[in-house]
């Protein structure tokens, strides 16, 4: 070894090394010094820094959510992926499913998050979670139609425990008119229809309940229907007498109904099930769920990656193996269970210890997605540090923070480097 | 996992199983489960799939449209689609401006990782010095160190030596970053080069500089697509790092629709174009060098 070989060396080595200098290792020493200094950077404030991040409530919150995050966030990503790395080896267009599954890891974490922003409305008209959900919702549980719906001026009509009740008993042989208002046009029932007067009806209550409003000062009469006024098309309607039900209808299309005789000098109800709001979905964005969304939407970024790791691991796994474990008997659980998983075990720590690196480090999903009212509680590390750094003018915590999440990734930073020096050596 | 790197973009499967047992019972079961695999995947491939096609279409909706009904509606009444968005999106300068400057800070951050990191590779492979293996496990246990640890120590710095708001400065940040990796990779796979290609090389008295250019430099050509296609796809999709770094001039494209994303909502005519175009090179680049993207992703699989 001579001396030019040594200087040639060093110039190949030199870019590399000073640049990892300034900017990965000096900002490592420059934030363990900072941490230790107050927000101006003048007065020692020893472990202040390090002591607000189990004391602040901001970053409690922070903390909370990141051990939720490296808890759930690895464990679904890989549990979903070694699904489908089993599964897919039974199907022949796995590959494409692969590329499917695999591909948002190509993307960005702030497109990720605009498409999850819109998955994620509120609205079930918007968004596609709450479309789903709330069609599931409904399907079992019916909404009501009239939510917004209640008496007018001069209303025969009182409130009721969410419903409305008619002030006096009604007569057979006297049609009922028990006009609401309120409902907004776009609202009312796809198939109501103009509203008519009801026909008085020996022996029956007969009725019309309707919109009883028209645009206009002094247009339409009150307590009459008038010809622009819809009928409220699928209202129920209860007799009520000494606090039972004695009877009831559904209005037809243009507001009539007509109850038996059983129903004479009873109080006609409208119930409460008429006037429920209709069911809105999740809040996924809110305060309790919105880390759980923000998870899920990580895991739509990275099962691929657990997936394509384990794979290639699974086709390493020889097939004899499997085989001679089907000819034992065992079933395919009993297979997976006993004999692929253990077999794969190393590559599902490195996926899991890899993802748990990557979920400490998780900013532009949480920054992207929650919305401003809910950006504290789904708060994370990262998100604080940048917070505390570059918008609350607080670098001495922000680089505690930075300290803290360096050292945990240290011991894996030494499970490598133990690895390696195995493999330098050869 | 430098053990797989041999192995690299083998993971093609190896067909359905083949039934074990020949007895009529266990075909139907095998049949009957085979079936509910096929229903589970497609289910779950659909889930994958649907929120990416809920952008695609969004973006292809006038704003009326779009706050008033679901995307899906668009199934029923395929009249909706218009490019009016992406239209008015490329006549926005302040996006087309980003646009580029995603390409300027991606391209030379890319360029400059794979150089520095292939002349780094190859004196840890195949040169000798003291201490080359402990300089070469220091570069590697940089891997893990989480980019949050060097924003505020390199904001000061940049603004001491006047990088901090250009371009310059986040291209650096992301090759200093990106180098621990590029180094790892590349020493791992250079040091696989029989050394009797390199040995021969030497006799005929070429120079390192000569054998790095032309032995080294093309045999490493799997490695280097893979991390160039990997640090391309960091850098490209970066949004932290250019947010803190960037001023209004030289944001990339990441950081003009983050601004966005504060009045979601009302701008879903920018949001949504804006973000299918972000992602359309990313999602090239990835349907075209697959394979070399799945080995960088397993060999950088502990980064």
């Amino acid at each position: 070894m001579t001396g030019t070989r040594k200087a040639v060396a060093a110039l190949f080595l030199l870019p590399a090394l000073v640049l990892l200098g300034a900017l990965v290792v000096y900002p490592i020493g420059y934030s363990i010094v900072r941490s230790l200094y107050d927000a101006n950077g003048d007065g020692f404030a020893g472990i202040d820094n390090y002591k607000a991040i189990f004391t602040d409530d901001g970053i409690r919150t922070a903390l909370k959510n990141n051990v939720i995050w490296v808890v759930f966030a690895p464990a679904v990503s890989t549990a979903l992926g070694l699904v489908f790395a089993v599964l897919t080896e039974r199907v022949r267009w796995g590959t494409a499913f692969k590329l499917v599954v695999f591909m948002p890891m190509a993307i960005s974490m702030l497109a990720a998050g605009i498409i999850f922003r819109l998955v994620y409305d509120q609205d079930p008209d918007k968004g596609v979670a709450n479309a789903v959900w709330v069609g599931v919702h409904d399907t079992f549980a019916s909404s009501s139609a009239f939510p917004r719906a209640h008496p007018g001026r001069e209303s025969p009509l009182v409130p009721q425990g969410g419903g409305f009740l008619t002030r006096s008993a009604v007569r057979a042989g006297q049609p009922v008119a028990l006009p609401l208002v309120g409902v907004a046009p776009d609202q009312m029932p796809g198939d109501a229809e103009r509203a008519v007067a009801a026909k008085a009806e020996p022996g029956r209550i007969t009725g019309t309940t309707w919109q009883d409003f028209t645009r206009g000062k002094g247009v339409g009469r009150l307590g009459a229907p008038d010809p622009s006024e819809l009928g409220y098309a699928g209202m129920r309607i209860e007799a009520v007498k000494g606090g039972t039900v004695v009877a009831s209808a559904e209005a037809a299309a243009d507001g009539t109904f007509t109850l038996p005789a059983a129903a004479d000098g009873a109080r006609l109800r409208l119930p409460a099930s008429n006037f429920r709001e209709p069911y809105n979905g999740v809040d996924w964005l809110g305060p309790s769920l919105v880390t759980p969304a923000i998870i899920g939407s990580y895991v739509w970024m990275w099962a691929g990656f657990a997936m394509v790791l384990i794979a290639a691991g699974l086709a390493g796994v020889p097939r004899e193996l499997l085989e001679a474990a089907r000819v034992d008997g065992a079933n395919e659980w009993q297979v997976f269970r006993k004999v692929t998983v253990p077999l794969l075990a190393p590559v599902l720590a490195v996926v899991v210890v890899t993802l748990m690196i990557n979920v400490l480090k998780v900013f532009d999903l949480v920054y992207i997605i929650a919305p401003g009212s809910s950006q504290d509680d789904a708060n994370v590390l990262a998100l604080e540090l940048y917070r505390k750094g570059f918008a609350e003018g607080q670098p001495g915590i922000a680089s505690a923070i930075a300290v803290f999440l360096l050292l945990l990734v240290i011991p894996v930073m030494l499970f490598n480097i133990r690895r390696l020096r195995r493999e330098v050596r050869r | 996992m430098t053990a797989t790197l041999g192995s690299i973009g083998k993971t093609t499967s190896p067909g359905p199983v083949a039934p074990a047992r020949e007895s009529l019972g266990s075909r139907i079961a095998g049949r009957l489960s085979g079936g509910l695999v096929r229903v589970f995947l497609l289910v779950v491939g659909l889930f994958w799939l649907v929120p990416t096609i809920g952008l695609l279409i969004s973006s292809l909706r006038a704003p009326g449209d779009m706050s008033a009904s679901g995307w899906w509606t668009v199934f029923g009444k395929p009249s909706q689609l218009t490019f009016d968005s992406y239209q008015k999106l490329l006549e926005n300068g302040d996006i087309t401006g980003s646009l580029v400057n995603t390409v300027l800070i991606t391209v030379p951050a890319t360029v400059l990782v794979v150089v520095i990191g292939s002349l780094a590779g190859y004196a840890f492979a195949w040169m000798e010095f003291p201490g080359r293996d402990w300089w070469f496990l220091g570069v590697v246990s940089l891997l893990v160190v989480p980019v949050q640890v060097a924003l505020i120590p390199i904001a000061e710095l940049f603004g001491k030596i006047g990088l901090f708001g250009s371009i310059l400065g986040v291209i650096l940040f992301h090759v200093g970053f990106g180098l621990p990796f590029a180094v790892f990779l590349l020493r791992n796979f250079f040091a696989e080069i029989p050394r009797e290609l390199l040995e021969a090389a030497r006799l005929d008295g070429a120079g390192e500089l000569r054998l790095f250019a032309r032995v080294v430099m093309p045999l490493g050509g799997p490695a280097i697509a893979s991390l160039g296609i990997f640090q391309f796809l960091w850098v490209w999709n970066d949004m932290l790092v250019a947010l803190v770094f960037t001023k209004s001039g030289s944001q990339p494209i990441t950081v003009a629709l983050q601004t966005q994303v504060r009045q979601f909502g009302n701008n879903i005519d920018v949001l949504a174009p804006g973000a299918f175009i972000s992602m359309v090179i990313p999602l090239a680049v990835f349907f075209a060098f697959q394979r070399q993207f799945v080995s960088g992703v397993m060999a950088g699989a502990v980064k």
